[in-house]
């Protein structure tokens, strides 16, 4: 099995379109960088709205490589699917166009155990995906802007989480936004096995996270509960919940404290689920094709 | 002499189509093993069924002396094989597609193996190139290297000519030929270069929409049928006087402008020349038009056959 994972990150990895999606996340992280740079001050006033007319910000203060990173990490990881989603739709169909599945199929490996190989390379690359957005926008960040509290805004209140309290809630957010990731990957992996070129799959794994992130965020009462709790695409933004603090009777935030954990773990639990549903129908379904391709 | 792929009863459908109708076959130890067929007449889809990957709707089969369902990873291990056309990893080298392969091939193969291949493929200076830079014959000759990187004894080929030039072609008949009678492999081959096969082959097999017309030895097949021979002279109407004077007249079927037409087994046409070189007959040419791919022709497309003979 080992064996068989080494060849499936040495074909990713070598593949050239592979490292588009690390060339992308760079060239936006530097710009969005580069931007606050300059330019922080104004995004700070947008972002403040009225509040900054009420009190003085400290806007050097603020503009700190923690709180940067949290600015990267909210406008892009909700585009980092259709990132994983082109290698994850390739693994299958990507072979099955190039006429590699059929000789691959042809050696003496395991149907299963080639397809769980494939979807845990498509996870390897999530995760090395995400981590290296957590160089760049973590560890980047701190190098340019140095680091101080986070202050997060909520719902019209500011909340100000101290700097000793913030690199462990990032260390979770990345970890829970690699599950959310991954589930991604899994419906890519499942609608890769029913194409025999890439194209497809990546196109039907964004329509449908689009379709389904836009009914999570559809303001109806009607989908509240019937909908919307069992989408994944609900809770894949769940990694924003270690953000989120429990406050004391002063309005202070309580270091180390999450507002609500259960709601982190059953988002965890309902991603994981589903990674679990697309991974076995995915097996199931490749067990039983003819390799006609 | 042991059967090292028993087939029986194989059947495959495709929704309401029967690519695959009830077809047994055998093919023994040591045999150049042709599969004929014309296109669409459910070689691929046999062969794609021998190989795991289309799984049959009914019949057996066995292996290496195995169960092909229970004992797929022991037989395939023992199987090298190209079908159609060798796709490759076109973003990678010769040799990083070699050792790819090698490595799921579940034996340990030594390194020096790889480029051992690579040699014998005449591949070894485009080691390090990308298969991308390749031509069709070059990324042939490496699909070759990849089927036997592992030293099966069985090699399975679906059409491996197809695409190449005549040398192409050549050098592939050659190596069959090559790993049959010194490194004692056993080789099935499909082709619709039937005359390649006429080459090659020991032994044959002919299926025609999904279903066996004919199985046995190439050269029983040769003899068991009447040969269409044509006679060129210099001087046919002398031939022809010569002809009647003699049990050749027996044989005689019909005049077709210079070119006097026979029915007979070819095994008779040096007795037949020399009986007219003794009669003072200028022989030109003896010409047998009845190869393997007439006989094939005649099984699967009865009336093309029979208008070709006519015209």
């Amino acid at each position: 099995m080992w064996e068989l994972l080494k060849i499936e990150l040495f074909k990713i990895f070598r593949k050239p379109r592979t490292f588009i999606s690390f060339g992308a996340i760079a060239a936006i992280i530097l710009i969005i960088q580069l931007g606050l740079k300059f330019d922080g001050k104004s995004y700070l006033e947008l972002m403040m709205g009225d509040i900054s007319d009420s009190f003085e910000i400290p806007y050097d203060m603020v503009l700190n490589g923690y709180f940067i990173a949290f600015v990267i990490l909210n406008a892009i990881l909700i585009h980092v699917p259709l990132l994983v989603a082109l290698v994850a739709g390739d693994s299958i169909a990507g072979e099955a166009n190039m006429g590699t599945l059929r000789l691959v199929m042809t050696k003496p490996v395991s149907r299963t155990k080639l397809m769980l190989v494939k979807y845990f390379a498509s996870v390897i690359y999530t995760v090395l995906l995400l981590t290296w957005m957590a160089i760049l926008a973590l560890l980047a960040s701190i190098l340019f802007f140095g680091t101080n509290d986070v202050i997060i805004a909520r719902n019209d209140v500011m909340e100000q989480i101290q700097k000793a309290d913030i690199l462990w809630r990032y260390i979770a957010a990345f970890g829970f936004a690699a599950v959310a990731l991954s589930t991604v990957a899994a419906l890519a992996f499942l609608l890769s096995v029913f194409a025999e070129n890439s194209i497809g799959p990546i196109v039907a794994t964004m329509s449908i996270v689009i379709v389904l992130t836009i009914l999570s965020e559809l303001k109806i009462p009607m989908y509240d509960n019937t909908v919307k709790p069992y989408l994944f695409t609900s809770h894949m933004l769940g990694w924003k919940g270690f953000f989120y603090s429990k406050t004391g009777a002063d309005g202070t935030v309580i270091s180390g404290s999450i507002e609500n954990f259960p709601a982190i773990l059953r988002s965890l639990g309902i991603l994981l689920g589903y990674i679990f549903v697309f991974v076995t129908t995915a097996i199931w379904v490749f067990r039983k094709k003819d390799i006609l391709s | 002499m042991s059967a090292i792929i028993q087939v029986s009863g194989l059947t495959k459908h495709f929704k309401e189509a029967k690519a695959v109708d009830d077809l047994s076959f055998s093919v023994n130890e040591g045999d150049i093993y042709g599969f004929l067929g014309q296109n669409g007449a459910g070689k691929s889809t046999t062969i794609r069924m021998l190989l795991t990957l289309i799984q049959p709707s009914s019949g057996h089969i066995s292996m290496l002396g195995m169960d092909l369902r229970t004992h797929r990873r022991q037989i395939l291990q023992q199987v090298g094989t190209i079908i159609e056309r060798p796709d490759l990893y076109k973003y990678l080298s010769a040799y990083e597609n070699i050792s790819l392969f090698a490595s799921m091939s579940g034996i340990k193969i030594p390194k020096t193996r790889l480029m051992e291949q690579l040699e014998l493929v005449d591949l070894a200076d485009r080691a390090h190139s990308k298969v991308k830079t390749f031509s069709q014959g070059m990324k042939q000759r490496l699909g070759i290297a990849i089927a036997l990187v592992h030293n099966p004894r069985l090699i399975i080929l679906d059409e491996p000519t197809n695409g190449l030039d005549p040398q192409g072609i050549a050098d592939i008949r050659n190596l069959i030929l090559d790993l049959s009678k010194n490194h004692q492999k056993t080789i099935m081959v499909s082709s619709h270069l039937l005359s390649e096969i006429e080459i090659i082959a020991n032994r044959m097999l002919i299926i025609d929409r999904g279903k066996k017309i004919m199985e046995g030895n190439v050269q029983d097949l040769f003899d068991s049928s009447k040969m269409i021979v044509e006679l060129q002279t210099v001087d046919p109407t002398k031939a022809l006087e010569a002809i009647m004077e003699t049990k050749w007249k027996n044989f005689f079927q019909r005049q077709n402008h210079d070119k006097i037409i026979f029915e007979m087994n070819k095994t008779s046409i040096p007795e037949l020349n020399k009986d007219l070189v003794q009669k003072g007959v200028q022989v030109l040419q003896i010409q047998q038009r009845y190869s393997l791919e007439d006989y094939f022709l005649s099984l699967t497309t009865p009336q093309q056959y029979v208008g070709t003979f006519e015209n």
